[in-house]
């Protein structure tokens, strides 16, 4: 089980704009371990004289691709990394990971469901790769995808998402905007709230498996919403992301 | 610890001298509070907290929030150092030294690890040598402020000197033992001990 997590080198082999504040960021990993979707890798970086700076980010990709993995990236402002992937970073650069890391915040289809997955913003990111990886799995365990983003402009993966459920059975994609909707929305236009929680559950049983993150707000009310309405905590697994960048 | 290799074009975000020497290494430093739990918060109220020393004692104890409130308390003010990467400097907390603690049991010579056990049923394992001589403390205030239920009020572990996952937050107990058994997330891949200045993030950092 317990296997050595060394640092090593990756490539960039491509990037992607997902969004005006988020890539998508292929790297080829020499020593490829497979993860399990929900999974991070650390990232770091070293300045010519020796100053090191670390971050950790969500693993996109699905268990199931081979060799390489995506990492997702949202720019924070006022980070010290994400910047330097955002506007430095180009294909073919080498970029020092160790990884996959984290063991909690993980599913895969053997755990089975219903799955609940609730994200707020780039919180999307190891949602995705348990998506992903159940499409991959050519599985039907029934799955409803939250997702509070901001404005239209904001959603990551909207097409794959958009394209994914049509195609697929028993996979429910369901967005909340909470700045700004797009013309003739009639879908949720706020914040996650107990109505907007309790008719999601409604069509998964009594019984989901439930993984929320995103920002601490959003991940604190959908928690613990969850757990006051009769959901039972033990099902709940959350990941939060603070400003990581802020310092 | 990396060989030569260097990142094309990083510079660094350049914190000052000074807050390089407090860092310790692959940190950042942070202004803000982030919150990291793997769970829902538990709500713990003054009516049903508790905090049971058990296990390798003579006689366990158990404090009800009012008695716990009477021990001594002091104000301390320590550096905080988060696995994620961030830490937070001069943090001001409240709260009781676990040698105030100590005081009212009398430890079973065989006694060497204590696992904290929290409200949520979180757990971690700490070696009872890095609890004493004012390493840690059982803190129920934040900044002059009661601690906030996110950041693990009413009462948590503060470990400072470990990685904060050690600092348990929603502490209801800790139980002396001879063997030291993996808590929450010893199990789940990170260090056992988890020694910031060490960089003992994962399992297999040694």
């Amino acid at each position: 089980m317990k296997q050595s997590i060394q640092w090593q080198i990756a490539q960039v082999k491509a990037i992607k704009h997902e969004t005006p504040t988020v890539k998508t960021f292929t790297l080829s990993i020499p020593a490829w371990v497979q993860h399990r979707a929900g999974q991070h890798y650390d990232v770091r970086l070293t300045a010519p004289d020796g100053y090191q700076a670390q971050r950790s980010y969500s693993i996109a990709s699905e268990p199931e691709r081979v060799g390489d993995i995506d990492l997702t990236v949202e720019r924070l402002g006022d980070g010290e990394v994400s910047p330097y992937l955002h506007d430095v970073l180009v294909p073919g650069d080498q970029i020092e990971l160790r990884g996959p890391l984290g063991g909690y915040f993980v599913w895969d289809t053997t755990l089975g469901g219903p799955l609940l997955l609730i994200a707020g913003g780039s919180g999307i990111v190891p949602l995705m790769a348990m998506v992903r990886h159940r499409v991959a799995q050519r599985s039907d365990i029934p799955t409803r995808l939250l997702h509070s983003v901001r404005t239209p402009e904001a959603v990551i993966y909207a097409e794959e998402l958009s394209r994914l459920s049509k195609q697929q059975t028993r996979l429910d994609v369901t967005y909340t905007f909470t700045r700004q909707a797009p013309a003739n929305w009639r879908g949720y236009a706020r914040r996650v709230d107990e109505m907007i929680l309790r008719e999601v559950l409604q069509t998964l049983g009594n019984k989901p498996r439930i993984y929320i993150c995103g920002p601490t707000a959003l991940v604190e009310v959908a928690a613990n919403t969850l757990a006051g309405i009769g959901v039972d905590a033990e099902s709940i697994r959350t990941e939060r992301f603070g400003p990581t960048g802020g310092r | 610890m990396s060989g030569q290799f260097v990142s094309r074009g990083f510079q660094g975000g350049r914190p000052s001298a000074e807050t390089r020497d407090r860092l310790p290494p692959g940190q950042h430093a942070v202004s803000d509070f982030p919150v990291l739990s793997a769970g829902p918060t538990p709500q713990v109220t003054h009516e049903n907290w508790q905090l049971t020393i058990e296990g390798l004692v003579q006689e366990p104890i158990t404090w009800r929030w009012e008695d716990f409130l009477k021990l001594p308390s002091q104000e301390f003010t320590v550096n905080i150092h988060c696995v994620t990467s961030w830490s937070k400097f001069d943090t001001r907390w409240r709260g009781v030294s676990m040698d105030t603690l100590f005081e009212h049991v009398t430890l079973d010579p065989r006694a060497r690890y204590a696992t904290a056990h929290c409200h949520g049923g979180y757990t971690t394992n700490l070696p009872i040598d890095e609890l004493i001589n004012g390493q840690a403390f059982v803190a129920y205030e934040y900044d002059g402020k009661p601690l906030p239920a996110e950041h693990g009020g009413l009462a948590r572990l503060v470990v400072p000197h470990l990685y904060f996952w050690k600092s348990a937050k929603w502490l209801r107990g800790l139980r002396f033992m001879e063997s030291n058994q993996r808590g929450f997330w010893e199990s789940l891949g990170y260090h056992n001990h988890g020694d910031p200045w060490k960089e003992e993030r994962y399992s297999s950092d040694y």
